[in-house]
């Protein structure tokens, strides 16, 4: 293994993991309560793993800065801001890669955009890397700033907050258990079902 | 730089996490549980995602353990006569199996995940997939699609996926009814056992709830 593919992939591994402790809580401990906990880390070791594939090396936080000025202007004047601000934008080659230039093209002619077939896919990624070598990039980038991926993060935010809710679901599952069979422990629980 | 700070957080997520397998005191693993929610929103603000991060460290770091407290009040191991609680009282019971089986099955599910992650994308790399697809210009099109909204994480989630926001919260309602549907007591049974006990927990039970109310406002600010 080298130093280059431990750099790269440690944030796996590290979720990996995190993901693993919560398993063996899960599977080891007969406590109710420690098998939500156990669920809890587990979950949010899936939230890190989507958050650190987002990551774009020197990108930053999705949220556009609005210092660009004469954008700002054009975003005041809703109505015709789009298809004119983009072509300008062209234009002006506001470090908008050969690549990006031709998608803002085919999206000004209101065709679709490329990589919804899957040839066009193929097509898109060998693009893709040709960009890569030129040194320009097609990743979310906007006035000249690389973004990181937002897509991880809003679907992330949708899984916390579905999660907090089957927790709060399980939890009153506890107390009911505990109000019915006075322990929460499992093997005395199945132990009281045998007995019945 | 940035690793003097990355290296730390990570080393502390794994030993909170490890900490919270090994400890028996219930309080104290959920005492750790929010400490470990909170590096991990610590992390994901390194990581570019400030939304997340405000989510997790309101909803993991808070909201879930003020759940998982209320919770454990109300299931001690025993009840002592005047109605205090130790903390010994939150303890798990000693278990007798051993832990070499989930240890070995944990094992080898975490080498064949890793055996797995020599595929992946490296980190941070551009050409991953997932910068790639779908096409990244949807980020310049948010900016003409919502008038300029500069947060593009709320323009997805409020916007393009805003149907899918809708029913996270009618999850959340969901989930609300559900919990108060399953903590409510008829109002003959709580006179057929009317002793002390029941009191409390019927009193402890009125907090709870009161607690998953304030659950969608909370989370609704958190995710704005």
């Amino acid at each position: 293994m080298t130093m280059d593919q431990f750099l790269g992939l440690y944030n796996y591994w590290i979720v990996i993991f995190l993901m693993m402790t919560g398993f063996y809580i899960v599977i080891a401990r007969e406590n109710l309560i420690k098998t939500i906990i156990g669920l809890n880390i587990f979950q949010t070791s899936v939230f890190l793993l989507y958050i650190t594939m987002g990551k774009v090396t020197e990108g930053t936080a999705p949220i556009i800065r609005n210092g660009g000025g004469h954008h700002e202007e054009e975003h005041g004047a809703a109505e015709h801001v789009g298809h004119a601000a983009l072509g300008r934008e062209v234009e002006l080659g506001h470090s908008v890669s050969d690549v990006s230039a031709i998608q803002h093209a085919s999206y000004l002619e209101n065709t679709n955009p490329p990589a919804s077939p899957p040839l066009d896919g193929l097509a898109d990624a060998t693009a893709t890397s040709g960009a890569l070598e030129q040194n320009t990039h097609i990743v979310a980038e906007y006035q000249g700033v690389i973004y990181s991926n937002p897509l991880p993060s809003v679907l992330m935010l949708t899984a916390i907050v579905v999660g907090i809710a089957t927790t709060a679901l399980a939890l009153a599952l506890i107390v009911r258990i505990r109000e019915e069979y006075g322990t929460i422990e499992e093997d005395e629980i199945i132990e009281l079902d045998r007995n019945s | 730089m940035m690793n003097f700070i990355v290296i730390p957080i990570l080393l502390l997520l794994a030993l909170t996490a490890v900490t919270v397998a090994r400890i028996r005191n219930l309080w104290a693993a959920v005492m750790f549980t929010g400490i470990y929610s909170f590096l991990g929103a610590s992390w994901m603000l390194i990581l570019d995602a400030p939304d997340v991060a405000f989510t997790e460290a309101a909803v993991g770091a808070g909201i879930s353990t003020i759940l998982m407290l209320a919770t454990l009040s109300l299931t001690p191991r025993k009840r002592h006569q005047d109605g205090h609680l130790q903390s010994d009282d939150f303890d798990e019971k000693p278990r007798k199996k051993s832990p070499v089986w989930p240890l070995l099955v944990v094992t080898i599910t975490g080498f064949a995940l890793i055996y797995g992650t020599f595929d992946m994308p490296h980190f941070g790399s551009p050409e991953a997939p997932i910068q790639v697809y779908p096409d990244p210009s949807f980020i310049s099109k948010s900016q003409h699609d919502m008038h300029g909204l500069p947060n593009v994480v709320t323009a997805v989630l409020a916007g393009y996926r805003g149907y899918d926001t809708l029913g996270e919260t009618a999850v959340i309602f969901t989930a609300g009814i559900a919990v108060l549907l399953i903590l409510r007591r008829a109002p003959n049974e709580g006179l057929k056992h009317a002793d002390q006990e029941s009191e409390v927990v019927a009193a402890a039970n009125l907090i709870n709830q009161a607690d998953e109310n304030s659950d969608g406002e909370l989370t609704q600010e958190a995710d704005s």
